[in-house]
């Protein structure tokens, strides 16, 4: 569309003058309109949501603390210790030790399982690469935002704290809400 | 030399004592209540709880707030002196206090081995009176800006007193014609000639004058330029702290009640109301709350204003219109 300034008249809308008779009674008026403003939203009632008694539901793709899994049914860890999600963090707060699997001691369903696998929430930023990383879907985001602390080195999750089910602390937001 | 019974201070020193006590019982009870429900209903007004957390119903909200006061450094800045930082607060509690001594809660009542009033003191110069207090207590806002030593604290005490100046003749002469058409400057009396129709109708021109200039008394939105928090940080008591300040804020809300009194016996018939008579104080309480509510649901709903615009609003439009219903008040009583 082409530039047309002779087109191109920009209406003005000015309101009316003020002072004088009719400015003090449009100044009533419109004072009277604010009073019936704020009225109406006395009368709607308060919208905050107590947090820590009520939370705030989240959406079925929350990223917020995660979670390591297993097999539902041989209970074998699905993390094979290839250090991907390492790799992917863009925080660089995930810790992969591998260690190799043996027959008597078998921990995971590869070769390899993560010894030691940490996360440190302290410097994570909840952006889920690491989800998108694992190749067995071994470690997700879930649904848990509570997660202050008050000493930083309580805030290294170990693989343990990680396996275990999170206590399911966050409300999940329902169809339509 | 008038007799005691047309002065009509005829109550036994005893009565006196007992009234003041109730009276200030009563202020200072209901203080941190006004407290509490302002910022309670500011919080509705926003679409907000308030405080809910102390207590139930946040009902210990005031007391917390008294008690953090109470236990806070009494700090005062090099560049201050002291003493007058420590009389101004004082100033203002005073004269509050002693402006709501002429509200009337009630008609004489007899009891106790005698007559008595059911309020502070009937002055014949009724409202003169309030206004009197009123002005003194500017005293203690000026003497408090000047005194803290601070360039902050200094304008907002400068402009409370333009403020005040510009003000005080709109809400003296809005009351008059209450004035005149009563007949009387006493309060009991303005509020015995309510007994057919509530001055609020006959004088609406003037109620509105009143509570205009009754906001910008008592420092209130939208008139709240000696404290305008965003551009002075907090004006006149920026330098105050712990029960100081304290003082300061419950003056505030008592000169609120006072302006509140004094509305209610002027324009809304003040203790007059169905019931028994013994209802009365309780009358006037409720239409004392209804000002405040009033008070804070325009605090809710207006922005400050610039400052010339309060000046300009002052000199040209309030003042001219409290003249004129004066002027129309006027001419009608002395036509009737």
């Amino acid at each position: 569309m082409t530039y047309r300034p002779d087109k191109d008249v920009i209406a003005v809308q000015r309101g009316p003058d003020p002072g004088g008779l009719g400015g003090v009674a449009r100044a009533f008026g419109e004072t009277l309109r604010g009073l019936k403003t704020t009225f109406g939203r006395l009368v709607e009632g308060p919208v905050t949501i107590q947090y820590p008694e009520e939370k705030t539901p989240v959406y079925p793709r929350f990223r917020g603390r995660h979670k390591l899994h297993r097999f539902e049914d041989t209970g074998l860890e699905k993390c094979v210790g290839c250090s991907l999600c390492a790799a992917a963090c863009p925080a660089d707060c995930i810790r992969v030790v591998a260690a190799e699997n043996t027959p008597g001691d078998r921990v995971s369903a590869g070769e390899r399982y993560a010894e030691i696998y940490e996360i440190n929430m302290t410097r994570c930023i909840f952006c889920g690469y690491c989800e998108v990383a694992c190749p067995f879907d071994a470690i997700t985001l879930g649904h848990d935002y509570e997660l202050s602390d008050y000493h930083r080195s309580d805030l290294i999750f170990t693989k343990e704290m990680l396996l275990a089910e999170p206590v399911e602390r966050t409300p999940l937001r329902r169809e339509g809400e | 030399m008038m007799p005691l019974a047309d002065t009509q201070f005829v109550e036994t020193t005893g009565v006196w004592i007992i009234k003041s006590v109730v009276i200030f019982a009563f202020v200072l009870g209901i203080v941190p209540l006004i407290l509490l429900l302002e910022r309670k209903l500011l919080g509705r007004f926003q679409n907000r709880y308030g405080p809910n957390r102390v207590g139930p119903y946040g009902l210990l909200q005031p007391l917390a707030d008294v008690l953090k006061l109470l236990s806070k450094e009494q700090f005062y800045p090099a560049t201050g002196v002291p003493f007058l930082m420590a009389l101004a607060p004082a100033i203002m509690i005073v004269t509050a206090l002693a402006a709501i001594a002429i509200i009337p809660f009630g008609d004489v009542r007899e009891g106790f081995g005698s007559e008595f009033g059911l309020y502070g003191i009937d002055v014949n110069i009724g409202v003169l009176y309030a206004f009197a207090f009123g002005s003194l207590a500017f005293y203690g806002l000026m003497l408090g800006g000047w005194a803290s030593g601070s360039k902050y604290s200094f304008l907002g005490a400068m402009r409370s007193a333009a403020q005040l100046i510009s003000y005080e003749v709109s809400l003296g002469l809005s009351l008059i014609g209450v004035v005149m058409m009563a007949g009387s400057l006493s309060l009991v009396d303005i509020v015995k000639a309510q007994d057919g129709v509530w001055y609020v109708l006959p004088q609406f021109v003037g109620f509105l004058v009143f509570a205009v200039a009754g906001f910008a008394e008592t420092n209130r939105a939208p008139f709240d330029l000696p404290e305008a928090d965003a551009e002075l940080v907090a004006g006149y008591n920026t330098e105050f702290g712990g029960m100081r300040f304290g003082s300061f804020f419950m003056a505030e809300y008592m000169n609120m009640l006072v302006i509140a009194g004094l509305g209610a016996a002027m324009f809304f018939g003040g203790w007059m109301g169905p019931g028994p008579s013994f209802l009365d104080p309780v009358w006037m309480v409720l239409k004392m709350l209804a000002v405040v509510v009033f008070f804070i649901w325009i605090r809710a709903t207006m922005p400050r204003l610039r400052y010339d615009q309060l000046m300009s609003f002052g000199w040209k439009i309030l003042l001219p219109l409290a003249t004129l219903n004066l002027l129309v008040t006027a001419t009608i009583v002395a036509l009737a």
